[in-house]
């Protein structure tokens, strides 16, 4: 398929970098992302790569709008406050973009409907709140061989790393075992985040993906990026290689089928 | 001695442990930071046995949730 006029004018900076070009741009165009979180992450990657022509991006979040959410998730505005924030995040994505195609998937994400999300996408982005979801996304990713990046932010600093399959890369499940327990380790809601760190940080989980997609440069796979917000530092962090002991990913894996850990509705519903 | 923590380069006694370097850098809610020593996981059960050596480097890898709050 050519591209319009109109494309070729709406993709024009990207077709004019040599590690995209017109091939890159189609690869963009015909390329799958599944975004897990219509949140403070999710919201700039969702507005990067819908402006990007990704193809088909898939968008998976049970919560509705709130007022507390303006302050970052800015993919969403005042006037959506109750609503369905994958209907929100597909609205504005659809303005930016006519091209993309976005399929929105207004549930939980849990490991019995999981598998059956990311099956149809070459690339996940984890923009969840909670461990049990961020360990249920990167076992599920690891079991299914799908690339993804994981992100997390709180206060003043954020991180972000990537897998790929069949490259005995480290999964988060090698560097975090399990997911600590409920409330010994501080939330957003608990502790805060400046709303900047969610753009600065969905933006690097957009950045990989785009990067993935055209095979440009270097993916954060093996590392681990943190970014600190007040000392203004980014530090690139090489993990150490692939655990032979992990439970998921390691030479004999305990965890053959996913977990859906504990966590009171009241957290996840905020 | 001289080693590196989390890129930046620290002067800290010789033979330091990786439980001494945790209360020197004040790391929080040490019980659920992973600990890498020259890219490989360090056992938390050997925190208090485990010496660094001059040269070496050390990172602190925090869980960080936060996204879609
Ligand atoms: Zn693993």
């Amino acid at each position: 398929m050519a591209f319009t006029n109109e494309q070729l004018e709406r993709y024009s900076r990207h077709i004019i970098l040599k590690e995209v070009g017109a091939k890159g741009q189609k690869k963009i165009c015909n390329a799958k992302v599944l975004i897990i979180g219509a949140g403070g992450l999710g919201a700039p990657a969702a507005l990067y790569l819908a402006a990007a022509g990704v193809g088909t991006i898939g968008i998976a979040d049970a919560d509705e709008v709130d007022l507390s959410n303006l302050q970052r998730q800015v993919i969403h505005t005042t006037k959506d406050i109750g609503k369905p924030k994958v209907l929100s995040a597909a609205e504005t994505m659809n303005d930016i973009n006519p091209d993309v195609k976005v399929n929105t998937y207004h549930t939980f994400v849990t490991s019995e409907n999981i598998m059956d999300l990311i099956r149809d996408y070459d690339f996940i982005l984890d923009g969840t709140d909670n461990f049990p979801a961020k360990f249920l996304i990167n076992d599920a990713c690891v079991m299914a061989k799908k690339p993804f990046c994981h992100a997390g932010i709180i206060r003043f600093r954020g991180q972000l790393m990537t897998w790929l399959p069949d490259r005995d890369l480290p999964c988060y499940r090698c560097v975090f075992k399990e997911p600590p327990p409920k409330d010994a380790v501080p939330t957003c809601k608990q502790a805060g985040v400046i709303g900047a760190m969610a753009g600065v940080i969905g933006c690097l989980q957009a950045m990989e993906a785009v990067k993935f997609i055209v095979g440009a440069g270097d993916l954060l796979a093996g590392s681990l990026l943190t970014f600190d917000a007040l000392k203004m530092e980014f530090h690139k962090v090489t993990l150490p290689k692939r655990s032979k002991n992990c439970a998921v990913c390691g030479d004999h894996p305990t965890i053959t089928e996913l977990i859906d850990y504990e966590q009171a509705v009241c957290e996840l519903k905020h | 001695m001289k080693i590196t923590v989390g890129g930046e380069t620290r002067e800290v006694k010789d033979g330091i442990t990786i439980a001494e370097l945790i209360e020197e850098e004040k790391v929080e809610t040490p019980e659920y930071v992973t600990v890498s020593v020259n890219e490989e996981f360090a056992d938390r059960g050997e925190y208090s046995e485990k010496q660094l050596s001059e040269g070496d480097t050390v990172e602190f890898l925090y869980f960080m949730g936060g996204g879609r709050a």
